[in-house]
């Protein structure tokens, strides 16, 4: 039994010594990462394929043969994007029928409401308890009163049937993302609760919206709401769907939320109760941050589902960007084959690059959320 | 001397599970009572009523001389007194160590941030952990972490301590620095209460020891005739489980 074991023993404290340098080179990062076996070759030369096929005519008509300059006479016989026509309807296409002379105040809401936005996403920016006030209440108030007007203070009153394009998408969904969450958190919270009736409020409801089309939804908060409430009352045409597009956005985001809470271990709130915390602040300050942290990819996921949903109040008559393209390329001043290609391009650039920057800025909020080494 | 913690004749069941059965406890002012007992006997039950993280459904429990109901005005009262230390250290993981300490005193006390700082320092330098108080749960060791637990507990300045298995989700090599932190808390007249199997520190530390079984209170005594000569046949089967 007293076999040699000497050369499995250390003799030496060894020293640290540092990690092999793997072997650099392109020809090497080709081959693992492109060229590992014949699966990966056979997808990369696919790949490399069907870039090769449509590169060449989407370059042909996005640049090449596209039209940049002139007026619509210059895209009557285009075979490449008409970008002129864009360029012409843009402020249409913004706008829509807002009155010329009074677009100033969509641009300062707009840019107003861009750079509180900008304000409250920065980490590195102060006072940002002071930005959320501004965001959730004095915003939303002075943008109305902006945008509406106030013959008080010398501001046209502009009627909502004049709003449209892409500030009409951007403010049905700002409002739908602003507003589902926090009503969403809530029923989540609902649906948790231990009251039955509660309990059963939130499910029937949250069961009920999620059980039903968007379009139902919209429906019904266009002809529905205003039997419910006096005449006088009314909700104006465009407030309508916002409330439809928030009350269906709540609905998902109950659920999502619901994950999160249900995510996190008991411990978390035993110890906030322990250390004598209100349910209230165990609520604010240990179960809410966490919860939500958890389901960011899911909330963000629910965000971009809704932007992209607004496009459906077209069908109650509100004028989005969609809606504004669509009524740009029937000008019939503007006749060409590529006309009705070149809005919906634009369209999807325009939504394209609205959801990737959400997604963007939701995996930066990630990396930034999560703290310490992984677990 | 005046008894800090009252339990008479207190029932408690999950369902149709009996898990404390007429149990009956007295405590003084600056006692260490160390309670062991077979898994699943309702030791953690027991203290976890204390602070009413469970619901006892039948009998008085009355803490710093006021009774736990479930008025939601007494729960609060006497957690503010109660401090407790969970198996899983249960560290809030999205603040930093020195924002776990100052959470309850800022939240429950209304103490301001700077003050509440300070009193969090303090407490962490009386772990000997405050080099760390900018770091993130995740980013300590497990000893370390059960430490910044007590620390948190204590920034409440609370009159007892409750430790619900300490050490036990701890590798071996940091049970020691968790169980000297709870030896010098000890020693300064701490009331305690502490559920644990780790037979040295109930010897060194406990002024008595409770033995539990079937959410029964099977024996009371010190520890040194509890170890010496213990009366009970189950205690006497357990003790020669876990010290052989």
């Amino acid at each position: 039994m007293n076999a040699d074991v000497s050369r499995f023993v250390a003799r030496d404290m060894a020293p640290a010594r540092s990690p092999p340098v793997a072997a650099a080179g392109l020809w090497r990062w080709l081959r693992h990462n492109l060229f590992q076996n014949a699966a990966s070759t056979f997808l990369t030369l696919t790949g490399l394929g069907f870039i090769a096929l449509l590169a060449p005519p989407l370059w042909r008509f996005l640049v090449s043969d596209a039209v940049w300059h002139g007026g619509p006479s210059a895209c009557v016989a285009a075979s490449g994007a008409c970008w002129t026509f864009i360029a012409q309807k843009l402020p249409f296409l913004t706008y829509g029928s807002y009155p010329e002379a009074q677009r100033w105040r969509v641009d300062v809401v707009v840019l107003a409401g861009f750079a509180l936005i900008v304000w409250l996403l920065s980490p590195r920016l102060a006072h940002r308890n002071l930005a959320a006030g501004l965001f959730f209440v004095a915003f939303p108030v002075a943008a109305l009163v902006l945008l509406h007007g106030a013959p008080a203070l010398g501001l046209a009153t502009i009627d909502t049937s004049l709003w449209g394009g892409i500030f009409v998408t951007l403010l049905l969904g700002l409002s739908g993302i602003v507003f589902s969450l926090p009503l969403g958190t809530a029923l989540a919270l609902a649906r948790r609760s231990k009251l039955p009736l509660i309990r059963f409020a939130a499910a029937l409801f949250i069961e009920t919206v999620r059980g039903v089309p968007f379009i139902t939804v919209l429906f019904l908060a266009n002809f529905m709401l205003p039997l419910f409430v006096p005449v006088t009352w009314e909700p104006d045409r465009l407030l309508r769907p916002m409330i439809g597009t928030a009350l269906f956005g709540a609905a998902y985001m109950a659920e999502v939320v619901r994950g999160g809470l249900q995510a996190l271990p008991r411990g978390q709130t035993e110890a906030a109760r322990a250390l004598g915390l209100s349910p209230w602040a165990s609520l604010r300050r240990v179960v809410l941050p966490q919860a939500l942290t958890i389901v960011i990819p899911g909330i963000v996921n629910s965000f971009i589902g809704l932007f992209k949903d607004t496009t459906l109040v077209s069908i109650v008559g509100i004028f989005d960007f969609l809606g504004a393209a669509e009524a740009a390329r029937a000008d019939p001043k503007w006749q060409g084959p590529s006309i009705a290609t070149t809005g919906y391009i634009f369209a999807a650039l325009f939504y394209f690059c609205c959801c990737y920057a959400m997604s963007r800025w939701s995996q930066g909020l990630e990396r930034r959320l999560r703290h310490g080494p992984e677990t | 001397m005046a008894m800090i913690i009252e339990m008479a004749a207190v029932n408690k069941w999950y369902q149709s599970f009996h898990v404390l059965r007429d149990i009956s406890l007295e405590v003084a002012q600056g006692e260490r009572i160390v309670i062991c007992g077979p898994s699943g006997s309702g030791k953690s039950t027991l203290i976890r009523c204390l602070n009413r993280l469970e619901e006892h459904q039948s009998g008085r429990i009355v803490v710093d001389g006021v009774e736990l109901t479930g008025d939601v005005k007494k729960t609060a009262a006497v957690r503010r007194e109660v401090g407790m230390v969970f198996q899983q250290f249960n560290l809030f993981p999205h603040l930093t160590i020195l924002e776990n300490c100052t959470l309850a005193p800022m939240q429950v006390k209304h103490m301001p941030q700077r003050e509440a700082a300070a009193l969090a320092m303090t407490f962490l330098e009386r772990v000997r952990i405050p080099e760390q108080a900018q770091k993130y749960p995740a980013q300590l060791s497990g000893g370390q972490q059960q430490r910044v637990a007590i620390a948190r507990a204590l920034c409440m300045k609370p009159k007892i301590m409750l430790f619900d298995e300490p050490t036990s989700a701890l590798d071996p090599e940091m049970v020691n620095e968790v169980l000297d932190t709870m030896v010098s808390l000890a020693q300064d007249g701490m009331t305690m209460l502490v559920v644990t199997h780790e037979m040295g520190f109930a010897r060194e530390v406990a002024t008595r020891v409770v033995f539990m079984d079937s959410g029964q209170i099977i024996e009371i005594q010190a520890p040194e005739p509890f170890f010496a000569a213990p009366q009970h046949e189950r205690t006497k089967a357990f003790l020669g489980q876990l010290l052989r």
